[in-house]
């Protein structure tokens, strides 16, 4: 190549045959299994659970939702011992605001809890 | 075509020659994939096989796949009950072509110790077609060494274009075979008669 060419020629062949690398084995054995390997599709085959057994019904299936609302309340006072452990270790040497705002605090949960249970949330239907 | 005499003559002088054909074969027989299932106590002597004493990695085959859709080879490991039979064929007609079965113990290849029973297959190539069959209650690691050899040489002689092409190659044969029913008394039907007939004997005074 004469070195007055324009030096990214050189590039743009190098890309080329790095398409090429990659395209070129794909497409061998695109064609090779065109040729030496008929598709041989059936019902089993196909079918999508593949431990052996045959599938039931719809894996479309809706999720029961309460269990969701279980999992949050049981994530809000699952976090609240966290403050109700370094609560109770330092008890004894609480200042009344402290123990007050710690009172109100827990009080709030258990409103909430009171709210869950009313509405029948803690019942699993 | 590369005539023969020349051919060994160049082998002597170290350049080999070979055929597309072989060069697909050989590289196909040294990645076989077993399917990851037992079914009774042989899938204990394939299970050992498998691992560093026996070592089946040497012949590229510790992928033990667990799913159909990636094996190539289904070691039927153990005895086979009526009950079990549909979920093997059905597990053999989801594994995608060239597909290859060992029948591996007394139990597979025939029922076994159990052939008399009610309950027991006998012999899972009344269904399937089977390319190894080993005898041995259970049989030795090496037993299934020799089988995986003996499948080996026969995938390396599988012609890819001539009349005597594997099933798989032929495009009207079935890649799934019919599964067998639960019946009154025994599985309906008995046997696949394009797999297997029974066999006839005659008596002659």
């Amino acid at each position: 190549m004469p070195p007055d060419n324009d030096p990214y020629l050189v590039i743009l062949v190098l890309m080329i045959a790095a398409v090429l690398f990659a395209l070129a084995p794909l497409a061998l054995a695109w064609i090779w299994s065109k040729k030496f390997s008929p598709q041989k599709p059936g019902p089993d085959k196909n079918a999508i659970y593949e431990c052996g057994l045959e599938s039931k019904g719809d894996a479309w299936i809706p999720f029961k939702a309460e269990y969701y609302l279980y999992a949050i309340i049981f994530l809000i006072f699952d976090v609240e011992t966290i403050f109700l452990l370094p609560f109770a270790v330092s008890f004894t040497g609480l200042s009344a605001d402290a123990f007050i705002s710690m009172i109100v605090f827990v009080f709030l949960l258990v409103l909430g809890l009171a709210w869950a249970w009313q509405k029948g949330v803690l019942t699993w239907k | 075509m590369i005539d023969e005499s020349l051919r060994t003559e160049l082998s002597k002088q170290g350049i080999f020659t070979l055929k597309l054909e072989e060069l697909y074969n050989w590289s196909r027989k040294n990645s076989v994939w077993p399917l990851q299932f037992g079914l009774a106590c042989c899938a204990i002597e394939m299970i050992a096989t498998s691992m560093a004493r026996y070592d089946l990695a040497r012949f590229g085959a510790e992928v033990f796949r667990p799913s159909p859709r990636q094996a190539d080879l289904m070691i039927v490991a153990g005895t086979v009950t009526k009950k079990m039979a549909p979920q093997v064929i059905r597990l053999y007609n989801q594994m995608p072509e060239p597909k290859y079965v060992i029948a591996m113990g007394a139990c597979a290849i025939s029922g076994g110790p159990f052939k008399q029973g009610y309950n027991v297959l006998k012999g899972i190539d009344r269904y399937i077609p089977v390319d190894v069959h080993i005898p041995g209650c259970p049989p030795r690691p090496e037993a299934l060494l020799h089988a995986f050899m003996t499948l080996q040489k026969k995938i390396e002689e599988q012609s890819l274009t001539s009349e005597q092409r594997p099933r798989h190659l032929h495009a009207d044969a079935p890649s799934e075979f019919p599964i067998p029913q639960y019946g009154a008394h025994d599985l309906e039907p008995p046997n696949n008669p394009d797999v297997w007939q029974p066999p006839v004997v005659t008596r002659t005074e």
